[in-house]
């Protein structure tokens, strides 16, 4: 599905945290979205979400107003995968999972088969099915993170939002779940995932947002947008650029004057 | 493709669990109607049981002129009759009403803050019920008054506590539960003072005796008073105890299809009538509401689905377990609500220092 955000602002109390943004996404393309700590990029996904309200501007999803669609329209469209974060009680995996596929049921209504095939399906698709009895929160940080992106896939929507699933992940780990996530875009879904690491950007998604106090830093394909001024004027540092056989790598100018 | 519903990382079948608690309770049930000062053997109770419970149907066939006898001949006598029907069963029936509602109510609070502390008090249903029942006897009404005075009270804390957290800023769950803490102490307070101003010598030894908790002296107009708030709570938690575990997920599940502050309000709701419906006919008894439930999260993991019928069953045995303690250990009645604290709280220990899986 094509995601489409037109000046779209918001502030907390006076502090304006998205400053008229406008972009849009076509379907089966993997955004990476990058900034510094407090740029707004939690923001703009919990307003795309809908989790906050009082923005301005519009939210297009194919097409339609996200405001004039209600929560279970919504959820049919996009899926949410949050960064890992321990539960107080925790479930079992397939129970996780099953969580995912709530908006077909009614609130009534108890997980019935269908839903349980379709979160096995979700749980192999990310290669976690042999976790499903396990309980949750004995899993890795890693595992964990799977698993959230199973549920998403379990809930069976065409954009996945995705804030800074790899923060709290080892190296291996971190790759592990973007290496799925680039997958899930293959295949079709459009994704929008917040990283801290550029060079996360540069190896697994197609096009980087970059963005600085609120607004629009820089918009393009991943190979292009990224450059050394650009590094600096969000992290504030000098970083180097290299082609390899693995692609291009980005080292911090640090490094180099070791 | 497996499709095994359970068996999680060495738990037993949750549902097998919960077949068991009912034939725990069903025992109990039938063992509290023998036990107590005028002893009624086990077969006895049986057959008066029986023979109550079959007379309807027993009429019908007469009427009929079935040639049936479903009535068995009379063994028994009239005070066994009157200790069995009109003293044991209405409070038996009580017992595992309050148990059932309140942990009931303990489990949905704990899922709706996400708090193993959360107990049924914690928006100050309790206290207001408290309140609402020391005003009532020191205007000096009578049994059905003070049952009133403290169900109304209950329910009035409770909205007062989710308007005040719904003003608040900041997150939702959150500043519903400061305001339970605050409200509820603001009510603490005036009990507190109502038992000051009351009369010492018959005001005030009721009063304490009604925060302390009873299930003495039931009638059968109080099983009457108390089920249909009962069921109404129940009921519906019965129905949403899948939606009840996406609670824990907070704002994630909105990005789900789920409004979830609707669904926080309405499970916040059905537990609060059930503890104003508990504490209005049985005074405070504290524990059940924590202890229970914690036991059956060990029992049968998380999952409200099989939660929340284990609670319900757990807390409706421990109940009765602790009633029959109650009026049978010494010669005077204990009242039920020192009896809980005492049998729960070494128990929450023992719960809470042992790392292993329970059973």
């Amino acid at each position: 599905m094509k995601l489409e955000v037109k000046r779209l602002s918001f502030s907390y109390s006076h502090k304006k945290v998205l400053d008229d943004l406008t972009f849009s996404v076509e379907k089966g393309v993997f955004v990476s979205v990058l900034g510094p700590n407090g740029a707004g990029k939690s923001t703009l996904f919990r307003c795309i979400l809908k989790f906050n309200s009082g923005w301005t501007g519009a939210v297009l999803v194919d097409g339609a107003d996200t405001k004039t669609l209600s929560q279970k329209e919504m959820a049919r469209r996009i899926a949410f995968i949050p960064q890992i974060h321990r539960p107080t009680f925790g479930f079992t995996v397939l129970d996780t999972v099953l969580m995912g596929t709530s908006r077909q049921l009614g609130a009534f209504s108890m997980p019935k088969r269908k839903q349980i095939e379709l979160s096995y399906e979700a749980m192999e698709r990310i290669g976690v099915a042999h976790l499903a009895h396990r309980d949750f929160d004995r899993l890795s940080g890693g595992e964990q993170q799977l698993v959230l992106t199973a549920r998403a896939v379990a809930q069976q929507a065409d954009i996945l939002i995705m804030d800074e699933p790899t923060s709290a992940l080892d190296y291996g780990n971190q790759f592990r779940v973007l290496e799925q996530v680039r997958a899930l875009a293959d295949e079709g879904r459009t994704v929008l995932l917040s990283t801290h690491n550029p060079q996360h950007a540069v190896s697994f998604a197609d096009r980087v947002l970059a963005l600085a106090e609120g607004r629009i830093a820089a918009l393009g394909d991943a190979g292009e947008v990224l450059t050394p001024a650009l590094m600096r004027r969000l992290y504030g540092i000098g970083a180097g650029f290299a082609e390899t056989d693995f692609g291009r790598v980005i080292v911090p100018e640090a490094a180099a004057r070791r | 493709m497996t499709l095994q519903k359970h068996p999680a990382e060495g738990r037993r079948s949750p549902e097998l669990r919960i077949c068991a608690m009912l034939l725990l309770l069903a025992g109990l049930f039938f063992a509290s109607f023998a036990l107590g000062r005028y002893g009624v053997p086990l077969p006895e109770v049986a057959r008066i049981l029986w023979s109550r419970a079959a007379a309807p149907l027993q009429a019908l066939l007469d009427r009929m002129n079935f040639p049936l006898s479903l009535v068995p001949a009379r063994t028994w006598t009239d005070n066994m009759e009157i200790a069995v029907v009109n003293v044991r069963l209405p409070r038996i029936l009580l017992a595992c009403m309050v148990g059932c509602a309140l942990s009931a109510a303990g489990t949905a609070y704990q899922c709706v803050f996400q708090n193993p502390m959360a107990a049924p008090d914690i928006l100050g249903a309790s206290s207001g019920a408290c309140f609402g029942a020391a005003l009532a006897i020191l205007l000096g009404r009578g049994g059905a008054g003070v049952t009133a005075s403290a169900f109304l009270f209950s329910l009035s804390t409770v909205a007062l506590v989710y308007g005040i957290g719904l003003r608040a800023a900041g997150r939702q769950a959150v500043s519903i539960l400061l305001a339970g803490v605050m409200v509820s102490s603001l009510f603490s307070a005036g009990t507190s003072y109502l038992k000051l101003v009351a009369d010492p010598s018959s005001e005030l030894p009721e009063i304490t005796y009604w925060l302390m908790g009873s299930l003495s002296g039931t009638k059968l107009r109080d099983v009457g008073f108390a089920l249909p708030p009962m069921l109404a709570g129940l009921v519906p938690l019965l129905l949403l105890r899948w939606r009840m575990n996406l609670l824990a997920l907070d704002e994630e599940a909105k990005s789900m299809g789920v409004s979830v502050g609707r669904l926080r309000l309405i499970v916040i709701l059905c537990a609060t009538v059930l503890t104003a419906a508990s504490v209005s006919v049985s005074g405070m008894i504290g524990w059940v509401g924590l202890v229970v439930p914690h036991l059956c999260r060990k029992l049968v993991g998380n999952d409200c689905r099989c939660l929340l019928p284990a609670a319900m069953l757990l807390g409706a045995a421990f109940l009765l377990l602790a009633d029959g303690c109650a009026r049978n250990l010494i010669a005077t009645e204990i009242p039920i609500g020192i009896l809980t604290a005492f049998i729960g709280a070494p128990f929450f220990i023992l719960l809470m220092t042992r790392k292993e899986e329970l059973l």
